[in-house]
Parts: structure tokens; sequence; C-alpha cells
């Protein structure tokens, strides 16, 4: 069957202007059981890449600059 | 990243640790404890800092076995008891003889516990007979200091590397295991003389009521690919129709949690506040009167705090929002409830396998080994019931010893390379497509199934449609496609919770009475048959790749139980008073 990609929102938000993975960090990426977060090529930030969320927190406990925040996911909100 | 060019990385050790989370790390260490100069490997889908199901912590442990509070002996009883029977008491007792011992090493490690004011363990009674909860107000560490055990013994620890399948040498014995790296597709290819297998529970089996994928009870890493490795490596899996089924908090399916709150006064309600629980420890007797609650006139459940000082919520809350999974403060915010004046609403979670808190798993005895010679098994994987954390560390540490003790008297395995070239094969086949149908669509289909046919209440008649319809999927598996090398790792998944499905569907329909509460309750053969079941059942793969079942006896009793003492746990509901004249 011909495959299509979808819109969905994610738990996992990054502030732009707190996050230093430019300068190399990879610390939420590293962290994350599920290995849904990933740094962005272009503008270099952290971002969920695949909405596969445990909201078990590491990423935001872990970031060195407070820029990762777990939200709940919406479907169980 | 096609079968031609697949990069093989191959590495050799003595003892090989598959899972980092929480038996795994501890079955490396004392591995290493016992033989330092043995090569150990760590081998890890996630990244062992935070990987498994104590990746934030937790809040306590709740089957301590503490001189002065409790004796082996009494545990040994309890859990009998609780699993309606169905125990090999030897590993249970040597769980419980070494409970304390690793007590007081993860307490030198830096793990802190709750003391009372003369500094000794402050040990509290959840169970139905004895006292064995001891809470970790600060558990949030665990990780981290595991981790730096683990750096200072020199364990090699390979993270982001997930096992696909047990490697085998002909004579049956365990020789390695090959896996994939999630992020690049390489394989790694791992000889060992010895293994220890520690995936955690098959978390990813039903699908819980939000219908979010991965907002399951266990982490979701834990998807049950241990269990089908050990399967497929032809290990015995024991009493897989002993369903995982706990009392959770509400569409944010984390516990709520009773170790916690039970010991300091909140309790199991239903809608008119009023407790119908004698005790809420979980066991499968347990979760049914939670269902019948949760399905009738009264309710649904919920847990009640609301009556406890300012003093007592401040210190739930601290402990709850803080550890194991401290998203549950924000939950509660979103949807306006504080412990103060509102109950909290429960509901059961999906099912899956976890001897952590039931009672099924790769088939294992006291020194942690499983059937297939030089393979070990340990934590929520394995048999040994109602594990929790300090078993997984206990069992683990067995596990450790005793593949670093097999892995001193043999050489390695010879591998099979037809068997590794059609693994890779198998590995690789979801990335050498375009169309099909995607990993997600057949893990929800999967999981949707397995709630509508194989959740308790069980009825013959939808586990046998269950098997129908999985059979279909298997078919499905041929048209599975990866995008990209995360998507190959939860195509790999899918494959695993298909396994798990069809082993719960058969290792139920093979056990024709009921047992365990809620666990394994067939309405079409509504009584517990001690004639015909007090046994195990162990599910093994035969000569043609099908699963068999067969019945197994329980290895003589250490302690007898008595017959009132064995209806104990039968009679956890509230009785109502007495009515006056």
């Amino acid at each position: 069957m011909p495959l299509v990609q979808q819109t969905t929102s994610v738990p996992v938000s990054v502030d732009k202007d707190k996050c230093i993975a430019a300068k190399g960090c990879t610390v939420c990426v590293d962290v994350c059981p599920l290995d849904v977060l990933a740094i962005n090529g272009v503008d270099g930030v952290a971002y969920m890449r695949y909405d596969e969320c445990w909201y078990c927190m590491p990423c935001e406990t872990d970031c060195p600059t407070g820029a990762v925040t777990v939200s709940i996911p919406y479907l169980l909100r | 990243m096609s079968g031609s060019t697949a990069v093989t990385h191959v590495v050799e050790t003595d003892v090989l640790v598959i899972g980092g989370g929480t038996a795994g790390p501890m079955a490396a260490i004392k591995a290493k404890e016992r033989q330092p100069d043995l090569r150990v490997v760590l081998m890890e889908k996630a990244n062992v800092k935070r990987s498994g199901a104590i990746s934030m912590g937790m809040d306590g442990l709740n089957n301590a076995v503490i001189p002065g509070h409790s004796t082996p002996e009494q545990y040994v009883r309890e859990i009998t008891i609780a699993n309606d029977g169905i125990v090999d008491q030897g590993p249970v007792m040597a769980y419980a003889n070494r409970s304390f011992e690793m007590i007081q090493y993860l307490d030198g490690l830096g793990v802190k516990f709750a003391r009372g004011p003369t500094g000794d363990y402050d040990v509290r009674k959840v169970h139905h007979m004895g006292t064995y909860v001891l809470p970790m107000p600060e558990g949030h560490n665990v990780k981290k200091l595991l981790y730096r055990t683990l750096r200072r013994l020199r364990v090699n620890i390979i993270n982001r590397y997930m096992a696909t399948r047990l490697l085998t040498a002909q004579e049956g014995r365990i020789a390695g295991v090959i896996g994939i790296n999630t992020r690049t597709s390489e394989f790694v290819v791992i000889r060992a003389k010895a293994v220890v297998l520690a995936c955690g529970a098959a978390g990813r089996l039903g699908l819980p009521a939000s219908g979010y994928l991965f907002g399951t009870y266990e982490n979701p890493t834990n998807c049950g690919d241990g269990h089908a490795m050990a399967f497929h490596a032809g290990a015995a899996l024991a009493n897989l129709e002993c369903f995982q089924i706990n009392p959770l908090i509400k569409d944010y399916n984390g516990p709520a949690c009773a170790y916690v709150t039970g010991p300091l006064g909140g309790y199991t309600a239903n809608a008119r506040g009023s407790r119908f629980l004698e005790c809420d420890y979980w066991s499968g007797q347990m979760m049914l009167e939670f269902h019948r609650e949760l399905e009738s006139g009264a309710g649904p459940v919920f847990l009640k705090l609301d009556h406890l000082a300012e003093e007592t919520i401040s210190t739930v809350e601290t402990i709850l929002h803080t550890n194991e999974r401290p998203s549950r403060g924000r939950f509660h915010t979103g949807r306006g409830t504080n412990y103060r004046t509102h109950m909290v609403e429960m509901h059961v979670s999906e099912i899956g396998f976890c001897s952590g808190h039931s009672a099924s798993g790769v088939f294992v005895d006291e020194h942690a080994r499983t059937t297939v010679p030089g393979l070990h098994a340990a934590g929520d994987l394995a048999n040994v019931p109602h594990n929790y954390m300090l078993g997984a560390f206990v069992n683990g540490a067995f596990g450790g010893e005793s593949a670093a003790d097999f892995s001193a008297d043999v050489g390695f395995g010879v591998l099979d390379r037809d068997f590794i070239r059609h693994e890779q094969e198998r590995v690789l086949a979801a990335t050498t497509r375009t169309d099909g149908v995607s990993p997600r669509e057949v893990e929800y289909k999967i999981r949707r199934l397995v709630n509508d046919y194989l959740q308790p209440p069980k009825v013959t008649r939808k586990m046998e449609l269950a098997l129908d319809r999985l059979s279909e999927i298997r078919d499905d598996l041929e048209h599975l496609v990866a995008g990209d090398s995360h998507e190959l790792m939860r195509a790999l998944e899918v494959h695993s919770i298909l396994d798990c499905a069809e082993m719960a569907a058969r290792a139920s329909l093979f056990r024709t009475e009921s047992r365990w509460g809620l666990y394994h309750h067939r309405v079409d053969h509504p009584e517990t048959d001690n004639d015909a079941w007090f046994c195990h059942s162990l599910m093994e793969k035969a000569s043609d790749g099908s699963m068999v079942s067969r019945k197994q006896p329980i290895a003589p009793y250490l302690f007898a139980v008595a017959d009132a003492e064995r209806q104990s746990f039968r009679n956890v509901r509230v009785r109502p008073a007495a009515q006056g004249d």
C-alpha cells in the first residue's frame, strides 16, 4: 500500500534560546530511553522527532540549561 | 542499508549481559566482582544512564526481607499464597535470604533508604501478612549510582544496540547474540561464553485505554523482545497466562502508588469514598476485586487521600512527584486534581508479562539459569514471582555470578554462519521496501486485538479468534516498511510484540481453569482446579517452530502452607458490617 506522512503534536518542547546543542551538547538525545529526540541540522536545536514519548523526563531533568520541557501527551491529558 | 552491504562488528567477551536497566547492571557488576579479570559486556537498546523501569529512580523497596521485621520463611509463604501456590519456593527463598545483604550493598553505593529516629530502616506494612516495604523518598539517583559502579569496574557498555536474536551453538548451549545499532543499522555479533538476559517486561502487549502506544505502564522500550529471543533460542517460558494487570492512575497510566500512600493512610476507594479492599498489595485477587468494583454501580475506583493532614499530603506529593514517574504532578495539575480536595480516578492497566508484579516469564532456577545451558535470565523477564526492583537486583546478582562461573569452565560455542546470514536478512527486510504498512499501524492493530480478545475476563472463543487474527498479521510482517534506522527498531519490536501476543493467547488457552484472580480469570472455566492444574505451564519452541505448552510439576515446597493460610488472599474484599435488628 502507498504511504503518507501525517501531522501530530509532540509532548517535548525545546527553548531555542537556551538549547546549546549547536555547541555540541547531546545530553537529551543521549538519555532518552525511546530515542525520539534529535538535533536539527539546520538551526542546531534539539527537537522531538518521533511521537513515542513515555513522559519519563530524563531529557528535562538532565538538560544542563533547562531548555527542555516535557508535557503530558495530548491523548492522555 | 541493504543486506549485501551490511556492516558487522564482532566482539568477544566472557560474559554478556543484555539489558542495562535494573537486573542487567547488577549482573554485570556481580560478574566483575566475582572475577575482576573477566571480560564483561553490557549491551543496551537505549543508554544505561537512563534506561529501563527505574529510569527516574524508585520510591521504595516493596519486598525487603529485613531481620527484625520479617523472615525469609515468612516471605516465601506469603509469595506462595499470593500466587495461588504456583511457585518454586527455591528461587524465592534464595532471593529472600540475600535480600538484606543487597539492601546493605545498595546502601553502600549511596542509595538512600528511609530511616526511623533510631537510625534503623523504617520498614512499613502493605502486604496482606508480613512487613516488607522500605521507602526510598530520595530514590531518584539509583541509575546514577549503578552507572558509576559499572564504570569503576570497567564493564564494557555498548549503548544503542538492540539484540534481535540469541545465538546458540550446535549442542544447544548459548554462543552469543546478534544485534543492530538503532541509529546506524550496523550489526554487532557478540560471542560470549555465558549470557544474562535482562530485557525487562513485555510492556507493549496490551494497548493502554488512552490509545497512546507509548503511554504504557512499563517503560515502552521493554516491548517483550527478551521474551521473544528466549523463546526462539529454545528456552522455556513459564505461566505466561498469569498476566500483569495493575491498578493505575487513569489515562496517566502510572502507579498512584499504594506502597507510598498506603502506609501514610491513603487507600483505594469506590465512588462513595468507601474502602472495599482490606489490602492494597498488588495481587491477582486484589485486581479481581478492583475490576469488580470498577464495573459495578459503586465504581469507578479512586485513590483517596483527601482525608489526610496537609503535612502527610505534602510528603506524598514530594515522593510521587520526584521519583519513578515524576510527571504525575504535571498530569494532576492539568486536570485540576489536588490530593487535598479530590480523589484520584484509577483504572486497570493494559496486560503485560512482568514477574515484577505477577509470575510469568523465562523459567529459571535459584541461580537464574534458564533451560538453555549458559543462558541466564533475571528481572521482570524471568519468572521469579513478585520480584520488584530488589528482586531484579538480587536475581541479577545470581545471574551475573553464575554466568561468571559458567564462563570459567567453557570455551566459545561455534557460531552458525547460516543462521547469522538469515537473521541479517530478516532484520533488514523492512528497509528494502517502499510500499507496505508502517510499524506503528501493525503494532496498533496487534495491541488493539490483544485488548479485544485477550484482556481478562478471558473467553475461550475470543482467544481462538485472536489466534486467527494474529496469524493474519504474521503475514503482514512481510510488508513492514522502515524508512530509517529508528523505524527499523520499531519494526523489529513489532515482530517481538506479535510473538508475545501469540504466546499470551496460547498459554491462556492451555490452562483450562481460573487462577491468580483477574490475571487468569476464564469465564468459561471459572473454578480453580488443583487436581489438574496445580503445576507450572511451560511454553517452548517445537522443532517445526510452533509454540507448544506442557505441564511442569511444582518443585516440592520448602515450607508447607496450611489450607487456612492458602485462602487468605482470596478474602481481600472488605466484608459488609453486620446489620443490626
